[in-house]
């Protein structure tokens, strides 16, 4: 039987038994439910009820402020003086109260009264005090209807269409970005596992000399190609069970979120995209640590070191704020070209913008020779410092040590 | 056909000559001796000889051709330092590690069941290596070793660790794998197993060829002349002895170079004297390790 297949086989196994490994793939959909059922408890629990009515009071020293003093969720009660707003506010027998000072019409302030302590003023609250002020303002000149639009003057339809002119088949919509950065991050979390799981088990082998004994059966490519292969695998498998999980959680979220789950469209591409991507990523982290496990003193160092491509494939997460924002800068398609970045950069603009297909492309192949010459420079470090116990050769004697193999 | 043939081995690291102009051979129903003192080069010889390594120059043929991938299923290794997969249990790892050298699992298993019983193992065999004392890993990693009946085996410090039973188990087995026409070499520091299994010795000493030949041969080489009695009742003087060393229980004799055991041992027997016990003396194999590389290794 292939060699190469017996090792895939047993390090496929071995990983998918690991404690770390079953905890890890549970654990997601397990921390999805439990955040939807954390965001449920919130929500009840801080939710004014739908017909409670917040009663805030007001003393009006303009005097021109008496009409639409119901505000649906809020009624405003008049009062004659600040003395008697603040014994009411006292009392609780209202939530807050403004008062319009005389100057208000030359000035525009509102001071405000509460007890609660706030950051800034609800605004909820803000906006129907606003209502309430320009609807007793332009109650004598306009009709209610204009009022009304000056009150809310714009609710944006946006409508995004092809190069023909017609409605484009796919609509920008905040929703859009969820599942690319839920994958993204899931996406995140197996490239970290899995070059972690390879660390280890190239570090137990290291130490106990299992190496020596293996190399003694098998070459060095077969070796590595079978543990990269077995654990990707291990990580697609990972991936599949939080996938499959997804539409129930997405179910049961849209539920909890209201609507707005549910106007999500998934670009076109992202699928296969995001398979092209998980293979070729995780492909690329197995290899760097295959070499960092190859060249590393011991398995902690081998984790340390780990860390700045562990840490660098979160770069784009920790900047997708700037991604929504500014969708179209420079530095998106730069994060998209470098392969370790790659993967996470190209899943999350999916969801915020078009990509160029030229960028796409080129970033899968820089991705995809990574991974070749990635592998084929591990195969040689991994054959050349393997036996090396206990000491790291410096940077010099890797590129010695590569020119010469 | 030769099992190994070294020729003018070389290996440097940095500034250090780990390997120094190594030849020798391993014919096949034969023990080979490597020994030598810590850092002599043992370890980077085996390692090149598996190709774990590449030599700076030099020739390493394995069974008559360069050492390559088909060879390793021929191949049975013990490293000096060892451990096993913490999770697997003996007979899993014996069983995986057995199909990497081509076998198939009845067969790994049958073989398996009978390696751990000669080796008192069999009621461990389903134990976590976790759960297995330091020598009972000990002997699972030399099931591995030789559970595929290889050609050449390879075995470093095989008895380091190992209780004397244990170490008289895998003894007895190394000779009946001699006995089978494998090839093995032996390299370990206890001397007294080298002189009791060895057919032949290799002793090296910062990576060149200090000692190499048969072991009766070599150890005849160094032979003092002068001999071991003990006998009831005084020697005398005796003709032809110019020093006497007292040891427990008997006394070497130191002759002059045209002496002869045989002359001393007529006399002695002229003198009617009852000898219990006469032997020419002949160094151990420590001794002459300690005469040929003691002061260098100190």
């Amino acid at each position: 039987m292939n060699k190469t297949y017996l090792v895939f086989k047993h390090e496929f196994l071995h990983a998918i038994k690991r404690v770390g490994f079953v905890v890890m793939t549970l654990i997601v959909p397990v921390l999805a439910l439990l955040a939807i059922g954390v965001y449920e408890l919130v929500t009840t629990l801080t939710e004014p009820s739908v017909n409670a009515v917040t009663i805030v009071g007001y003393v009006d020293e303009a005097g021109i402020f008496s009409d639409q003093t119901d505000q649906g969720l809020i009624k405003l009660i008049p009062f004659a003086s600040r003395e008697d707003a603040t014994q009411a506010l006292v009392r609780r027998n209202v939530s807050e109260y403004i008062v319009i000072p005389a100057e208000y019409t030359s000035s525009g302030t509102i001071q405000r009264y509460t007890l609660a302590k706030e950051l800034v003023t609800p605004p909820i609250t803000a906006y129907f005090i606003e209502s309430f002020l320009t609807w007793n303002l332009l109650k004598d000149d306009v009709s209610p209807e204009i009022i009304t639009s000056i009150v809310s003057p714009l609710n944006l339809e946006v409508t995004r269409l092809d190069e023909n002119g017609d409605i484009a088949q796919e609509q920008g919509n905040i929703g859009n970005i969820i599942i690319p950065a839920i994958f993204s991050l899931l996406l995140s979390m197996a490239f970290m596992f899995g070059a972690t799981s390879l660390i280890s088990g190239l570090g137990e082998e290291k130490e106990s000399r299992l190496i020596e004994v293996l190399f003694s059966s098998v070459s060095v490519r077969q070796l590595l190609i079978a543990k990269v292969l077995a654990l990707g695998t291990a990580g697609l498998l990972q991936v599949l069970v939080w996938l499959i999980s997804a539409p129930l959680l997405l179910s049961l979220a849209s539920s909890s979120f209201g609507g707005f789950l549910s106007d999500i469209q998934i670009p076109a591409n992202f699928l296969v995209l995001g398979v092209v991507y998980f293979i070729l990523g995780y492909l690329l982290f197995a290899i760097l640590s295959v070499s960092l496990g190859g060249i590393s003193s011991s398995t902690t160092e081998a984790h340390n070191l780990s860390m700045f491509y562990i840490l660098a494939q979160f770069v784009p997460l920790w900047f997708s704020a700037g991604l929504i924002n500014f969708p179209n800068s420079p530095v998106w398609m730069v994060l998209s070209i470098f392969p370790v970045t790659a993967p996470v950069q190209t899943m999350l603009r999916l969801g915020v913008s078009d990509i160029p297909a030229w960028q796409i492309a080129t970033s899968i192949v820089v991705l995809g020779l990574s991974v070749i010459v990635g592998m084929f420079l591990s195969i040689k470090i991994f054959r050349m410092f393997m036996l090396m116990y206990g000491k790291r050769p410096s940077l010099g004697e890797i590129i010695q040590g590569l020119k010469t193999a | 056909m030769t099992a190994v043939e070294v020729n003018h081995l070389y290996k440097s690291y940095a500034d250090v000559t780990a390997v120094n102009d190594l030849t020798f051979s391993v014919d096949p129903g034969e023990i080979l001796g490597l020994i030598g003192p810590n850092g002599a080069g043992k370890s980077s010889t085996i390692k090149i000889i598996l190709d774990f390594m590449k030599p700076d120059s030099g020739e390493v043929k394995i069974f008559g051709q360069q050492m390559n991938e088909a060879f390793k299923d021929q191949i049975g290794y013990l490293p000096e330092e060892r451990g096993l997969y913490k999770r697997l249990t003996a007979i899993d790892l014996i069983l995986y590690l057995a199909s990497l050298k081509g076998m198939d699992k009845a067969t790994a298993e049958k073989k398996a069941n009978i390696l751990l019983e000669q080796t008192g193992m069999l009621e461990s065999k389903k134990k976590k290596n976790k759960e297995m004392s330091k020598g009972m890993g000990q002997l699972i990693q030399f099931i591995v070793t030789v559970i595929h009946d290889p050609e050449l085996i390879i075995l470093d410090e095989p008895f380091s660790g190992l209780d004397p039973v244990r170490t008289e188990t895998i003894q007895n087995i190394i000779a009946n794998l001699r006995d089978e026409g494998k090839a093995i070499i032996l390299s370990t520091h206890q001397m007294n197993k080298v002189e009791e299994l060895c057919d032949r010795v290799l002793m090296i000493n910062k990576g060149h060829t200090v000692l190499y030949g048969d072991l009766t041969e070599t150890k005849a080489k160094f032979r003092r002349n002068s001999v071991q009695v003990a006998a009831d009742g005084e020697l005398g003087d005796l003709p032809g002895v110019i020093d006497r060393k007292l040891n427990k229980g008997s006394v070497e004799l130191v002759l002059a170079a045209d002496t002869t055991p045989q002359t001393i041992l007529d006399r002695l027997r002229d003198r009617e004297i009852t000898i219990n016990r006469f032997e020419v003396t002949t160094p151990s194999l420590n001794e002459i390790f300690l005469n040929l590389v003691g002061v260098d290794h100190e």
